[in-house]
């Protein structure tokens, strides 16, 4: 259990959250129409008359997105409906020109489902935690305003309008801010790996409607607030810990929290209330009279089944039976792009822990230093499987592998290559290996005496000037037990 | 099922339809003639009967995903779609300031 409390004046309140996640369907067309969805494009250009809700458009769905709901359904190990059906959700707004948004109210093509979050100590989760999913329906998105253009005007892109959303709506299972954050990161890691969402909550493609409410330990649930559109972890986190602590306030001041939607400014950090009319959720939903239900076959659902990747839990339980720490193997497989190319190598024959570690320490610093993403990345996974072919055969050591990486990153070259023309293959030579400790134990008399007085850190010190000697060329294996016969 | 006056307001204002009293009067009465003839629905026993979605035996069809593959439900049309915009702006459609 997360131990988060608010501490009020009377005494400590705990928080309850629930997460309604609008992740936008990857799809070449729209979700009811052949419209292009790709971002960025000129105001209205991806719009088609379907779109515009013209009078006499049928809307007629499109297969992918709803393949790509079910396969996302069938990631949380959720049940898939075979029948569902679209409702139309009707209210009046500039950016919704049907004046109904088609989505599903009373048949949601996704049921009952789950994700696990990782226990995670420093953020106050003690243990790995289920958290549930009530269901995934799939719905249309609304068309883009902007306010900020003419004095008197509101303009209205529809390029968005019709593009393909799944509302994922989670049980109300989370109990502090941190529940919440590691929550939508593991969403967004396993929408990326099933492929049916970029994540990307920068362009808009994932936003989040914070449900929160607060209650003393043990008592009934309060009565909750909706902060709306919140598009980034971070933001998530800010509006739990600011609304809990506003309804605190409020209800030690004698005050009762009101069910509304609030919105949330980043400038302030704080949410507000949004002044809609009473009736404004009044959406009368019924079956949109244009489609027919929804129904699935099972070779539908086997395609679905059978097309779904290896997904993150069963990734870094895999990576953990190859001895790889827990630790690597988070960092390696919360993101999809990250967690292919490490697979890659492994597939080219590197090593799993020592892969792990370099991928983790070298890759990602040099990635880091350059800017890059590891999609982009210089080396590929063939070329490091080289490098660390080598190191893993005892042709260089591990010191002087950084040595040849930060040449490739240089050069471009290969790993092997760099060591030939640079002559810097290990040696294992004790004939060589002995003349250089004779001569740095010579040089260091004092603490060769020292040493044999008892301070046996000394031997680090007698290593590196080894290794220093030897141009880091030396074979650290031979080279301790040389030192330790010299030593000794 | 029977709908009162104020039930009529509300509805006509959910649909942004303005109805003055007297509408309103002679809407109660016709739209509860509606109501009560379809609720005479309600005296066939359905019992074990699937509900029907469609009078003929018919099947939602499904798209590919394919980008205007048809020009009549495709894009590239921003001429088309603003054709009867009051007042286009630059491509986008520009309608009363709507900020709360």
């Amino acid at each position: 259990m997360s131990n988060y409390t608010i501490k009020g004046e009377t005494g400590e309140w705990e928080v309850v959250i629930g997460l309604e996640v609008h992740a936008q369907v990857t799809s070449n067309a729209k979700l009811f129409s052949g419209a292009a969805t790709a971002f960025g494009a000129e105001p209205n250009t991806q719009v088609s008359l379907v779109d515009a809700a013209m009078p006499g458009m049928l809307p007629v769905p499109n297969r992918e997105c709803i393949r790509q709901a079910v396969r996302t359904g069938m990631a949380i190990e959720a049940e898939i409906n075979k029948w569902s059906r679209f409702d139309r959700k009707n209210y009046f707004y500039a950016d919704l020109p049907q004046g109904y948004q088609i989505s599903q109210l009373y048949h949601p093509l996704v049921g009952e489902g789950s994700l696990t979050i990782a226990a995670d100590e420093k953020a106050g989760i003690p243990t790995d935690k289920v958290i549930g999913i009530e269901r995934i329906h799939v719905e249309q998105d609304a068309g883009k305003l902007m306010h900020d253009q003419h004095p008197t005007m509101s303009y209205v892109d529809l390029n968005r309008s019709g593009v393909a959303l799944m509302e994922i709506v989670s049980r109300p299972d989370m109990r502090s801010p941190a529940e919440a954050g590691a929550y939508v990161r593991k969403l967004r890691s396993i929408l990326r790996y099933v492929g049916s969402c970029d994540g990307n909550m920068e362009e808009g493609s994932m936003r989040a409607d914070v449900n929160v409410s607060v209650r003393k330990p043990g008592d009934e649930f309060g009565t909750r607030t909706e902060t709306k559109n919140v598009n980034s972890v971070r933001f998530v986190m800010a509006v739990i810990e600011g609304e809990a602590k506003r309804q605190v306030g409020l209800i030690e001041s004698g005050g009762t929290v009101v069910q509304e939607t609030r919105l949330y400014d980043p400038d302030r950090n704080e949410t507000r209330s949004m002044r809609s009319k009473e009736d404004a959720h009044d959406y009368r939903y019924f079956p949109d009279p244009d489609l027919l239900p929804l129904e699935l076959d099972d070779a539908f659902l086997d395609e679905c089944r059978a097309s779904l990747p290896e997904l993150p839990d069963a990734k870094r339980a895999r990576y953990l039976s190859e001895g790889i720490s827990a630790y690597n193997a988070d960092v390696l497989t919360a993101e999809v792009e990250a967690a292919r190319w490490f697979d890659a190598l492994l597939e080219a024959g590197a090593k799993p822990v020592a892969a792990a570690n370099w991928v983790t320490s070298e890759l990602f610093g040099a990635l880091n230093r350059m800017g890059r993403d590891i999609s982009d990345s210089p080396v590929s996974p063939a070329q490091a499987a080289e490098l660390l072919g080598l190191v893993a055969d005892g042709t260089i050591s591990g010191t002087i592998a950084k040595q040849v990486f930060e040449k490739m990153l240089e050069t471009g070259d290969g790993a092997a290559a760099i060591v030939d023309r640079e002559g810097l293959k290990q040696t294992s030579d004790t004939g060589a290996i002995e003349a250089e400790i004779a001569k740095v134990l010579a040089a260091n008399a004092d603490k060769v005496e020292q040493y044999k007085g008892g301070k046996e850190a000394l031997f680090g010190f007698f290593v590196g000037q080894t290794m220093k000697a030897m141009q880091g060329k030396a074979n650290p294996q031979v080279v301790n037990e040389l030192l330790k016969k010299a030593l000794g | 099922m029977a709908i009162d006056q104020a039930t009529v307001r509300k509805i006509a204002s959910l649909a942004r339809i303005a109805i003055s009293d007297a509408e309103a009067a002679a809407m109660e009465g016709e739209l509860n003639g509606i109501l009560g003839w379809v609720e005479q629905l309600g005296e066939v026993d359905v019992t074990g009967v699937e509900p029907m979605t469609a009078v003929i035996p018919n099947k939602l069809r499904l798209r590919d995903d394919v980008i205007d593959a048809d020009p009549m439900t495709g894009g590239n049309r921003r001429d088309d779609i603003l054709a009867n915009a009051p007042a286009p702006q630059h491509g986008f459609f520009g309608v009363p300031k709507v900020i709360e």
